[in-house]
């Protein structure tokens, strides 16, 4: 299946009474409610590709969701399927009890860049080396969103946040962290890439992505990561339409695009 | 059923097993690592899951998530991996998950010894973890009871959706005795209503120990607290011993509770009339059963490996009606009859000739 011809409709609605096709509807595994999620932040997009990827697969019923400390700490209300919320890191220790007392579930774990790569660090490095039949969405906006934009261990040199204000100095704070290709080294890791969601082009890829992430647990391959770079406009303080921009001219450059690691199971289709 | 000599820790790993544990995470830490490498090696056998966390930080969220699938789920550590599990415990007893967990108490403060100790009195009884809670907790004195009172543990644990702990100092997990195990207990098939096993036929569950809003919070807190009060109804036990005709009380709990059986059947055979009274819950605490024998004694002796941890509860339930002394012995020092019972003495020559006794430290 080429990225192309990946359904992002559904297709296969019947006719109504009237003879109009549906074409387009939420996806079951979103639940109908509103999000807090400020304007122009892409967790929305995430939440719908994740729940479109589920509807496809035919697993909702068999999904346990991991949230993290961050602005997704909510997310388990956003969604119709099962979920609970980790302390802040522990998502990918909490996932592997879930999963190990439950081989047939399906279990995600949902982390932004401070959850994942700062506090977290240890927690998904080893469910990575044990090779745990996990999916995870890492959702990498540079900042630490919901306390207000600190600098994140990924935040690009030079970037100036709440907690860098001189802008990040890499001899006093370090280079940023690029999580997803370390992960990628490791045997248990079955898929890892990185997408960005600044683009059409580029959501249709995060898809399939999350997709093969999915696929890498279902298949029982080992763990499938999802590196999403994505926006925080509030606190990049810029307009919805500039944080895109700030995707592809900022982040991308420090962050190249692509998948590091694929299983070979995987690339069958 | 026969006798079977037993490792401490190798009796709580097995109890935990009959009592109905289905998955145990876990970090190597002394002296309660032969617990972990005993499932390492039993749980496959009876197709149970075991895993090796990479800290006890990793392994407290294990158990928060299995308990969150509703899986009768456990851990075992020692005094600094429980430090380090705080964080977990706090979620799971917020979030009213079932989980056991067996703390073998070693010398502390910081990275301490790995002799006995029961440091970890404040810790466990006191602060689990952040938020206004109390964990359920035992303290055995020998491994027969160690063995039985783990085979309450995952009732209590889902009876009440909460944290339940059995702890002991270091000796209670190496020494050897005979016991008697009991049989595997039976448990139903199917997980309960609340627990995430998939939104199967049914509208999702969702497990969280976030509560945004003050109302919302304190709701959450006063029906925590409401639960903690129906536990302190219910679920106190505790063992006394000569108390009948007592004018002295020695309070003791876990392995010193068992020395000073030694200590009060020395004293009686020198003719001094003192009782015991071990608390077996030392949450919830036998505060009625303590506070009414306080009444009918003239001193108490408040024995502890630690440096007086239990001792501040006896005086809060005690209301210091009686003179109050204390013995306790730190760094894996255990205190034996010979420490207590010159204590006694003393207390009984403060209470009895009160000027004649100047060197007499209260407690």
């Amino acid at each position: 299946m080429t990225i192309d011809t990946i359904p992002t409709q559904t297709t296969s609605a019947p006719p109504t009474l009237d003879g109009m096709q549906l074409v387009y509807q939420a996806p079951e595994a979103l639940a109908e409610t509103q999000t807090h999620y400020c304007p122009g932040c892409t967790h929305g997009i995430i939440h719908r590709l994740i729940a479109e990827v589920i509807d496809e697969l035919g697993v909702r019923e068999r999904i346990i969701g991991v949230m993290p400390v961050g602005c997704a700490v909510f997310a388990y209300d956003y969604f119709n399927f099962d979920g609970t919320e980790a302390a802040h890191g522990r998502a990918p220790a909490m996932a592997t009890g879930i999963k190990r007392t439950m081989p047939d579930k399906v279990v995600f774990t949902y982390q932004g860049d401070g959850d994942i790569a700062s506090i977290g660090g240890n927690e998904i490095l080893a469910a990575c080396a044990r090779g745990e039949k996990l999916t995870v969405i890492f959702v990498n906006n540079a900042v630490f969103g919901m306390t207000g934009g600190q600098m994140a261990p990924t935040t690009p040199a030079g970037m100036v946040t709440t907690s860098s204000p001189y802008g990040r100095n890499v001899e006093l704070q370090g280079s940023p962290i690029h999580l997803t290709e370390m992960l990628a080294m490791m045997p248990g890791v079955a898929y890892a890439a990185r997408r960005s969601l600044h683009s059409v082009a580029e959501i249709r890829r995060t898809k399939k992505a999350i997709r093969l992430a999915f696929d890498a647990q279902i298949k029982g391959l080992g763990l499938g990561i999802v590196e999403v770079l994505s926006t925080c406009p509030t606190n990049w303080r810029i307009d919805p339409s500039e944080a895109m921009d700030f995707i592809r001219d900022i982040m991308m450059p420090e962050y190249p695009l692509g998948e590091f690691k694929i299983h070979e199971e995987l690339k069958k289709h | 059923m026969t006798k079977q000599l037993w490792k401490g820790n190798e009796a709580l790993a097995e109890a935990a097993l009959r009592a109905g544990a289905e998955a145990y995470f876990g970090y190597p830490i002394t002296p309660q690592t032969e617990l972990l490498e005993y499932m390492s090696r039993r749980m496959p056998e009876l197709h149970l899951v075991f895993l090796q966390a990479e800290s006890e930080i990793g392994a407290i969220n294990m158990v928060y998530g299995a308990a969150c699938a509703g899986v009768r789920v456990l851990s075992s550590s020692s005094s600094p991996g429980i430090s380090l599990m705080q964080e977990g415990l706090s979620y799971i007893a917020a979030s009213e998950v079932p989980a056991v967990l067996v703390d073998i108490m070693r010398g502390g403060p910081g990275l301490g010894n790995i002799q006995p100790s029961q440091g970890d009195y404040f810790q466990m009884v006191k602060s689990s973890g952040h938020g206004d809670y109390h964990a359920i907790v035992l303290a055995p004195s020998s491994l027969q009871e160690a063995v039985d009172l783990m085979q309450i543990t995952f009732e209590l644990a889902f009876k009440y959706r909460h944290i339940v702990a059995l702890i002991g100092d270091g000796s209670l997990g190496q020494m050897m005795e005979p016991l008697e195990m009991p049989p595997f207990k039976i448990w139903p098939a199917e997980r309960p209503a609340w627990a995430l096993t998939g939104a199967k036929n049914r509208p999702p569950n969702r497990i969280s120990s976030l509560y945004l809003g003050a109302e919302r919070l304190e709701a959450l807190n006063l029906r925590l607290q409401q639960k903690l009060n129906l536990i302190r109804q219910d679920e106190v036990r505790y063992e006394t011993m000569m108390i009948g005709d007592a004018d002295y009380l020695i309070v003791a709990f876990g392995t010193v509770g068992r020395i000073a059986k030694s200590a009060v059947r020395q004293a009686r055979a020198a003719g001094i009339r003192v009782g015991l009274f071990r608390p077996i819950t030392l949450w919830p605490y036998p505060e009625q059963q303590l506070a009414a024998l306080s009444k009918t004694v003239k001193g108490i002796l408040v024995v502890e490996m630690n440096a007086g941890q239990m001792l501040e509860d006896v005086q809060r339930i005690t209301h210091e009606r009686v003179p109050i002394h204390f013995v306790g012995r730190m760094g894996g020092t255990i205190p034996l009859p010979d420490d207590i019972l010159p204590a006694l003495r003393t207390l009984i020559e403060t209470v009895e000739h009160p000027q004649a006794s100047p060197s007499a430290v209260p407690a």
